[in-house]
C-alpha cells in the first residue's frame, strides 16, 4: 500500500479572532510516526485536525499557508474533502463506534464510499479487523452490537473502521487517553505495527507514550511549533529550554 | 451530643412529613385518573358489543353503532401522520443539522414553539379558511387531516430536532472522517439513532389529536353520516365530535347517554392502544438500532 508524506508551510490557523496556530512549518515522511505534544490549548489538536480538514466543521475557522499531502495542496480549489478524508483516516480520543453491529461498523466506510460487492466488503472487514488486532476477539460475534465490546476493544474497532477505507495516513487524537493500561499498551503495540503500512500522526499528553511509539516528536506551545526533531533527541537533548521543561514535567 | 441528637430527629421528622406529602399528592393524581377511567369503563362497557363497534348509528343516534365514527377518526389520524411526518422530520433535520445558527433559525424555532401553544380551535378556523374554502377541499378527510397535521407539526419538528441534537457530536465526526457526506451521515447514522425518539413523539401526539374536536369541527366532520367514506374528499364522522353531538345536541339526550359513554370508552381505548404502541415501537427500534 502506498503511504504518504505530509508537509505544512507557514500555517496560520484562526478560530474567529483567536489565532490557534502561528507560522507552523512541518514535514512528515512516509511510514513514520510523528507525535504531537504540548500543553492543552497549544494547537496540536488543531494541527492534527487540519490534516483531514475536520476543522472545516467549525464555523469561523480559517487557514493561511499551505498544507500538502504527497505534494498536493489539500486546501486547493479542486479538492474533494470526502476523497481527502478517505486518504487521511482518523481515530478519536473517545472510542466512538456507531450503534451498529461490529461488522457494520467496519463496513460503514466501505458502504458510504460506494463499495457494494458483498465478498469485497466481507474480506475487507476481516482484513481490517486483523489489521487492528481485534479479529481473534470478535470473529464469532460480528453481528453483535459494537457497544458490547470493552472500551479498549471499541477503540481498536474504530481503528479497524478507519483502516477499512484504505487510507495512507492515520491521524490519532489521544487514542489511548480514555483506556486502561492494558488496553493502552495494546493500542501502542498496534501503532507500532501499523507504521509499516501507514504514515501516522498522533497527539498525546502521555510523554512515555510519545517516547515509545514515535520516530519524530513535535512540541507545540502557545500555537507555535517550538521544536521538531527525532523523538530520541527531543526526550534526551532538546535544543529548547521550553521543550526540556515540558518533557521533564516541569510545566504543562 | 443531645442537641445533635435533637437536630437529627427533627431532620428525620421533616423528611418523613415531606415524603408523606409527596406520596399523598401522587395518590391524589392517580386516584382522580382512575376515578374518571373507572366511571367511563363501568358506564360504557354495558353498550359495547360487536354490533356497537361495527354498526351504523340508528334512531337519531340513540341506537345502533359508531362504526363510521371509528373509521373516520382512523382516517383523519392516518392522513395527518402521512402529511405531518415527512414534513416535520425534514424540517427538524434542517433546523438541527443544516441551518446556520442565525436570527432566522432562532425565529423559526420560537415560532414553532408558539405554534404548539395556539388553541386548537384557531387551527380549526385556519383550516376552514385555507383548506376548505381557499383550496376548495370542502369539508373532507383531506381538509381535516391537513388541519390536524398543522397541529402536530410543531411537536414532530421539535422532537426530531431534539432527538438529533441529543446525539453526541462524536458520531457525526466519526462518520465524516470516514469519507461519508453529510447526507450519508444523517441517513445512516443520525436518523437510525434518533428514530425511536422521533416515532415516540409522533405517536404520542397522534394519541392527542385523535381526541381533538375543534380542528375538525369546521373542516371534516359530519353531524350524522351513516355510511363509510369512499374518497379523501368525503366528509366523515369522528369519535370526539360524535361524542360531543350525542352528549349535547341529539334528538333525545337521555336515550343517547349510554351511547355517549360507549363512544368515550372506545376513544379512550384507541388512545391507550396508540400510547402502548409508542412504547412497543420505541423498544423495538431501540433494540434494532444497536445491532443493525
Amino acid at each position: 500500500m502506498e503511504t504518504s508524506s505530509i508537509s505544512a508551510k507557514d500555517v496560520n490557523f484562526y478560530y474567529g479572532d483567536f489565532q490557534a496556530l502561528r507560522n507552523v512549518s512541518l514535514e512528515m515522511e512516509r511510514n513514520t510516526v510523528t507525535a504531537l505534544i504540548g500543553p492543552s490549548g497549544c494547537g496540536k489538536s488543531t494541527f492534527l485536525r487540519l490534516l483531514n480538514r475536520m476543522n472545516d466543521l467549525i464555523p469561523g475557522a480559517r487557514l493561511e499557508g499551505k498544507v500538502t499531502v504527497d505534494g498536493e495542496d489539500i486546501y486547493g480549489k479542486n479538492v474533494q474533502v470526502v476523497e481527502l478524508r478517505k486518504k487521511v483516516g482518523m481515530v478519536f480520543q473517545k472510542p466512538n463506534p456507531f450503534p451498529k453491529s461490529i461488522f457494520e461498523n467496519v463496513a460503514y466506510g466501505l458502504r458510504v464510499n460506494g463499495v457494494r460487492d458483498r465478498e469485497t466488503i466481507r474480506s475487507r472487514v476481516e482484513e481490517s479487523l486483523r489489521g487492528a488486532a481485534l479479529w481473534e476477539e470478535v470473529k464469532d460475534k460480528l453481528k453483535r452490537s459494537a457497544f458490547e465490546l470493552s472500551g479498549g476493544q471499541q477503540q481498536r474497532l474504530c481503528i479497524a473502521r478507519a483502516l477499512a477505507v484504505q487510507p495512507s495516513i492515520l491521524l490519532m487524537d489521544e487514542p489511548a487517553s480514555a483506556l486502561d493500561p492494558v488496553s493502552t499498551s495494546k493500542v501502542e503495540d498496534l501503532i507500532y505495527e501499523l507504521k509499516k503500512n501507514y504514515t501516522i500522526v498522533i497527539v498525546t499528553h502521555n510523554m512515555q507514550q510519545a517516547a515509545r511509539v514515535s520516530d519524530r516528536t513535535a512540541f507545540f506551545y502557545l500555537g507555535k511549533l517550538v521544536e521538531y526533531d527525532r523523538t530520541e533527541k527531543i526526550f534526551t537533548h532538546p535544543s529548547e529550554e521550553a521543550t526540556q521543561n515540558y518533557v521533564t514535567g516541569r510545566f504543562g | 451530643m443531645a442537641s445533635a441528637d435533637k437536630t437529627a430527629r427533627r431532620k428525620r421528622r421533616s423528611e418523613k412529613a415531606v415524603f408523606w406529602l409527596l406520596r399523598l399528592m401522587s395518590l391524589a393524581v392517580v386516584g382522580v385518573l382512575f376515578w374518571i377511567l373507572g366511571f367511563i369503563v363501568v358506564k360504557g362497557i354495558e353498550v359495547i358489543d360487536w354490533q356497537f363497534l361495527t354498526g351504523m348509528p340508528k334512531e337519531g343516534m340513540t341506537e345502533g353503532g359508531i362504526f363510521p365514527a371509528i373509521v373516520g377518526t382512523l382516517c383523519l389520524v392516518a392522513g395527518s401522520v402521512v402529511i405531518a411526518f415527512p414534513i416535520g422530520v425534514m424540517s427538524g433535520i434542517y433546523i438541527s443539522e443544516y441551518a446556520p445558527d442565525n436570527w432566522l433559525v432562532k425565529f423559526i424555532r420560537v415560532m414553532t414553539n408558539n405554534l404548539s401553544g395556539v388553541p386548537s380551535i384557531v387551527f380549526g378556523l385556519f383550516g376552514m379558511a385555507l383548506f376548505v374554502n381557499t383550496l376548495g377541499f370542502g369539508d373532507s378527510i383531506i381538509a381535516g387531516s391537513c388541519t390536524l397535521a398543522l397541529l402536530v407539526l410543531p411537536v414532530v419538528i421539535r422532537t426530531t430536532e431534539e432527538a438529533l441534537r441529543a446525539i453526541d457530536h462524536s458520531y457525526r465526526v466519526g462518520s465524516l472522517a470516514l469519507g461519508a457526506t453529510k447526507l450519508q451521515t444523517i441517513r445512516k447514522v443520525l436518523l437510525p439513532m434518533a428514530f425511536p425518539n422521533i416515532v415516540t413523539g409522533l405517536i404520542l401526539s397522534v394519541g392527542r389529536i385523535s381526541g381533538e374536536t375543534a380542528p375538525i369541527l369546521f373542516t371534516a366532520v359530519a353531524y350524522f353520516l351513516p355510511k363509510l367514506p369512499t374518497s379523501i374528499f368525503d366528509q366523515v364522522m369522528a369519535l370526539p365530535y360524535h361524542l360531543y353531538v350525542i352528549a349535547t345536541s341529539g334528538t333525545d339526550l337521555e336515550a343517547a347517554r349510554p351511547m355517549a359513554y360507549g363512544t368515550a370508552l372506545v376513544l379512550i381505548l384507541i388512545v391507550l392502544f396508540i400510547n402502548l404502541l409508542a412504547g412497543g415501537l420505541r423498544r423495538y427500534f431501540g433494540n434494532k438500532v444497536k445491532t443493525n
